[in-house]
């Protein structure tokens, strides 16, 4: 069999044979229509609901309320400690997970020969890694990051403190834990950003008599800034709302301060909605507070998932532009 | 996943071929080497993963346990007159442990021994160990119950840890799921690849996609607040919580999931096969179903098996919507999964005791039957890919 | 590109910089059900004492041991009696028995739907029906309709107490639906009238509240403050705080001695527990 080259250009065929009627065709299409629609119409349910019930309730005050005067009081509590938690977990993770993201994709596109055994190895711990259970990730980064980890830098670092600095849950091992998650989102997205660059590119920069590192650094990796861009934001959409693995890791159900150093614990948007949901002391008076603190959190995930569509959008265009 | 081959593909092994000749300087040598090293990252990640998650689960599964509500104890000079290695083992020390304790707290702890002793009750279960295998997989005749049981009760005096109520809470969530989102997804992708104005498509796309974007814990959230209402009041049931709600809000989040692996194999399917069907006379609906559906079935069945797994590894949502962990094949019967026990109880078990034990031993179950379900989907993908690139 | 280098190095350099921070000088964590209560403490301590600074989590009765024998918190809450095997790895790691304080009292109502007729239960009667053994409300003379049994998540310290206290260790019905939280619990309580549940005595909006027997030939008792705090109901128990001996000194023995003060105490009643008996404060 021949090599078929794959053209996504929509072909004029499609709308020739639709003047035809063909019950078969008209049921076919319908019924699949309908599973397409009947999708959105849950999700657009889902945002209706939530948006209906909260709005009245999301307020500046509820954005930049703490919770240090209760957090089941709908009056005077707010969301600031679980938004700054939420964030500063998202913005460690990130700065843990980029570097090592994208360093795998370029040694697996840039140095590596694409057939060897040790790629495809790697190749197939990304596949793994992005299909382990959130909860798995949880049991790992306490058993590992905290009673591994945690404890033994105690041990090295502070021998004599009574308390435990490192071995407990902290933001920054909740941070490690959702790094490790987010990892092969980034690998794969740097990697197709990686293969979009053009081959001229590089062999002019080598031809210019650059090194190999200097290409990369200087030609291979500015090109592809869009491509890790897109997946840094693709891993902290997908972190933003997680909440199994930070349940044993850092994200405690109370806890007024702001985090304000790494061995921290912290409060979390994700891991309110559900204290909010089965822990509330009343749960017709706390119905509000629920609402809004859903609202807060789809706001975040959902600004980041368009932010991804968009920039991802922007950057096909240019590289379809440039090849 | 996509599965597009890039047009620079072969021009790479050209790119790579230049390594041969090309001699790194001794600093550029080493960050080589670096990157490397850190390439590996994700290798050492899976492996740790496994290494840590069993770690905490050996004991178990080495049958090292004992979960006896009744220990045998010993008076005070009979312990002092044992030797050191029975006495520690004695204990239950391990020897860092045992070499750091002085003689006072050695003291305390076999007088909270018998301490212990004196307040144990006279159930004929307790002597039993309940860690072992016979307990945790088979039917046991517990005092107080009329016939052998599947009974998953982790907190009380006697620890019944019988994972088989767990194990069938899971599968029937997830066939439930699956059962709920396959048909939508599919329909769906069918829909978006094949048959939707292109203008449209472009719209229809993303919009399923953000349904990804949704956590998990707002899904949950959505079904324990609002779906398991409005269930009830059309199916009935007079459980609210229970493995209908939980399935059909865990297919919610397994339908992007399906859809977007489903939409790729379809669109992967050579534009010239759906033209030669049309250049024969077929109508769009048949070229769809008889020619590119069955070219993409790999893929489909891919995708079913990426969402199961997924199905069985999602937390919040079962956590929030699961309830009481009973056998039945009743759909609108409570159902228990894995992941929503280990949730829940994990932060009450005591750390490092057989509770805590057997959780990660759960853990580490379900790491590996995902690892293999994601290796069998990931295997049919690749070749399904490499066949319609016609290299097989 | 030079420019995200220099904004993620900025971002790294201050989260490094912020490793150093001072943490808080009492460090409180354990039971969810006591995280209310602990922080309200925390707060009426620290309008009083301005030079204190108490930092409460919840987590879970076993977070809270798992941390006090970590020594990674000061204070562990919790609303059950610490078990055996927690005292021992609390001796293994630091050679001490952590020091029990009892802290306030909580009584556990049975709840049912306000329509339902029975008033009042013998224990022997609730171990019956939370066991499975009585399914029908007809054996108990009331209406004739299956009982649905509400119980809690086997992680909470209530659901421990009530199986220990009134089912006497025997496991609960294998279609008792476990509830996350007493709230979620009242609420289904409130919605189906053939439903019966426990919970906090302080709660209760929506549903009625059975006074028990604690056998056949005893008056039925209403869990009521008094009757609670006096010992005549018969569903009751302490909440507790355990610490490290060797930290009970200075400022965390002051804060300890203050919770179970007349003014630590009042500061219970406005969380839904009651006050420990004047005999029990020191």
């Amino acid at each position: 069999m021949q090599t078929i080259p794959n053209t996504h250009t929509p072909e004029p065929v499609a709308h020739f044979h639709r003047s035809r009627f063909d019950a078969w065709s008209f049921l076919f299409t319908g019924v699949t229509g309908a599973c397409t629609y009947l999708i959105i119409a849950i999700l657009l349910l889902i945002l209706g609901n939530i948006v209906l019930n909260g709005y009245s309730h999301f307020s500046w005050r509820f954005l930049t309320g703490g919770a240090d005067r209760g957090m089941y009081d709908p009056e005077t509590a707010g969301v600031l400690p679980m938004i700054v938690g939420t964030a500063s977990r998202i913005i460690l993770m990130t700065i843990f997970v980029i570097p090592v993201g994208v360093i795998t994709a370029l040694y697996m596109t840039e140095y590596a020969h694409s057939t060897s055994l040790g790629i495809r190895i790697i190749r197939g711990a990304v596949a793994n890694l992005a299909g382990v259970p959130s909860i798995v990730f949880g049991l790992f980064g306490w058993g590992f990051f905290l009673n591994f980890i945690g404890t033994h830098m105690d041990q090295l670092l502070h021998p004599e403190a009574a308390k435990a600095v490192w071995g407990k849950p902290a933001l920054i091992w909740a941070s490690l834990t959702l790094a490790v998650m987010t990892l092969p989102v980034v690998i794969v997205a740097t990697e197709e950003a990686l293969k979009s660059i053009p081959h001229g590119l590089r062999e002019a920069s080598l031809a210019l008599g650059a090194t190999k590192l200097q290409t990369v650094l200087r030609i291979v990796l500015p090109q592809a800034m869009p491509g890790i861009l897109t997946g840094g934001i693709l891993a902290i959409s997908r972190a933003a709302g997680e909440v199994a693995p930070i349940l044993f890791t850092g994200a405690v159900s109370f806890y007024p301060d702001l985090p304000k150093a790494l061995t921290d614990p912290f409060m979390d948007l994700g891991y309110h909605v559900f204290i909010l949901s089965t822990q509330s002391p009343n749960i017709e008076q706390t119905r509000p507070l629920l609402y809004a603190t859903v609202m807060a959190l789809l706001l975040l995930t959902f600004l980041l998932n368009v932010m991804a569509i968009l920039v991802r959008a922007q950057m096909r265009r240019k590289l379809r532009a440039l090849q | 996943m996509s599965f597009k081959t890039p047009n620079t593909a072969r021009r790479t092994e050209g790119w790579m071929g230049l390594k041969r000749g090309h001699r790194a300087r001794p600093l550029e040598w080493m960050i080589e080497q670096l990157i490397q090293f850190v390439s590996y990252s994700a290798i050492i990640m899976v492996f740790l993963i496994f290494v840590f998650v069993t770690r905490e689960a050996l004991p178990i599964l080495l049958g090292q346990m004992d979960s006896a509500a009744v220990r045998p104890s010993l008076s005070m000079d009979e312990a002092m007159k044992l030797p050191e290695a029975d006495l520690r083992k004695y204990l239950n020390m391990t020897q860092s442990e045992f070499a750091k304790a002085d003689a006072e707290s050695i003291k305390m702890l076999v007088e909270l021994r018998i301490e212990s002793s004196a307040t144990e009750t006279t159930d004929k279960d307790a002597k039993l160990n309940t860690t072992q295998w016979s307990h945790l997989l088979g039917p046991y005749q517990w005092s107080g119950y009329t016939q052998p049981e599947y009974i998953w009760q982790p907190v009380g005096t006697i620890h019944k840890y019988n994972i088989v109520p767990l194990l069938v809470g899971s599968l029937k969530v997830s066939f439930i799921a699956l059962a709920f989102a396959l048909p939508l997804a599919l329909g769906a992708a069918i829909y978006v690849s094949q048959l939707a104005n292109p203008r449209i498509k472009e719209w229809l796309k993303p919009a399923i996609e953000l349904l990804a974007g949704l956590p998990s814990v707002v899904l949950g959230f959505f079904a324990m607040l609002v779906m398991a209402t409005f269930l009830q009041n059309v199916f009935g049931y007079t459980t609210r919580l229970n493995a209908f709600l939980a399935g059909i809000a865990l297919g919610l989040a397994v339908i992007p999931l399906v859809f977007s692996i489903a939409e790729d194999a379809l669109t992967s399917v050579p534009r010239s096969y759906t033209q030669a069907a049309l250049a024969l006379g077929s109508s769009r609906w048949q070229a769809a179903y008889q020619i590119v559906l069955p070219a993409a079935l790999p893929g489909v069945f891919a995708a079913a098996v990426l969402g199961f797994g997924r199905a069985l590894g999602e937390t919040m949502i079962v956590l929030m919507t699961s309830s009481a962990s009973i056998i039945s094949w009743n759909i609108f019967d409570s159902a228990r999964p894995i992941t929503a026990s280990i949730a829940a109880e994990l932060a009450e078990a005591v750390f490092g005791g057989h509770h805590y034990r057997i959780l990660f031993m759960l853990g580490a179950l379900l790491f590996t039957v995902t690892f293999l379900l994601n290796l069998i989907g990931d295997v049919v993908v690749h070749r399904l890919k490499r066949r319609l690139e016609g290299k097989a | 590109m030079k420019q995200i280098t220099k904004w993620l190095s900025v971002v790294a350099i201050l989260a490094m910089t912020c490793a150093v921070s001072q943490a808080a000088n009492i460090v409180v964590k354990g039971s969810d059900t006591m995280v209310i209560l602990a922080q309200k403490w925390a707060e009426t301590y620290m309008q009083k004492h301005s030079d204190a600074k108490i930092q409460v989590a919840g987590g879970g009765s076993g977070v809270g041991f798992a941390a006090l024998q970590q020594q990674t918190v000061d204070i562990a809450n919790a609303s059950r009696k610490i078990k055996a095997t927690e005292i021992e790895t609390c001796i293994k790691t630091f050679g001490k028995r952590p020091t029990e304080y009892k802290v306030a009292l909580d009584g556990l109502s049975v709840y049912v739907n306000a329509v339902n007729s029975i008033k009042e239960l013998s224990i022997d009667q609730l171990a019956g029906v939370f066991t499975g053994k009585i399914k029908n409300w007809k054996e108990l003379g009331g209406a004739d309709a299956p009982i649905m049994v509400y119980s809690r998540e086997n992680s909470s310290g209530t659901y421990e107490f009530f199986k220990e206290n009134v089912l006497k260790g025997r496991d609960f019905a294998a279609n008792a639906q476990p509830m996350q939280g007493t709230a979620a619990l009242l609420q289904s309580v409130a919605k189906d009238k053939n439903a019966i549940g426990y919970g906090g005595a302080a709660y209760g909006a929506g549903a009625k509240h059975l006074a028990i027997k604690k056998d056949d030939s005893s008056a039925a008792i209403e869990p009521t403050e008094e009757t609670i705090v006096s010992g005549k109901y018969p569903i009751w128990r302490y909440l507790f705080v355990y610490v490290n001996p060797t930290l009970d000194k200075g400022q965390i023995a002051h804060y300890l001695n203050w919770i179970r003060s007349d003014e630590g105490q009042s500061v219970v009643k406005n969380v839904g527990y009651f006050p420990l008996p004047k005999n029990l404060r020191e």
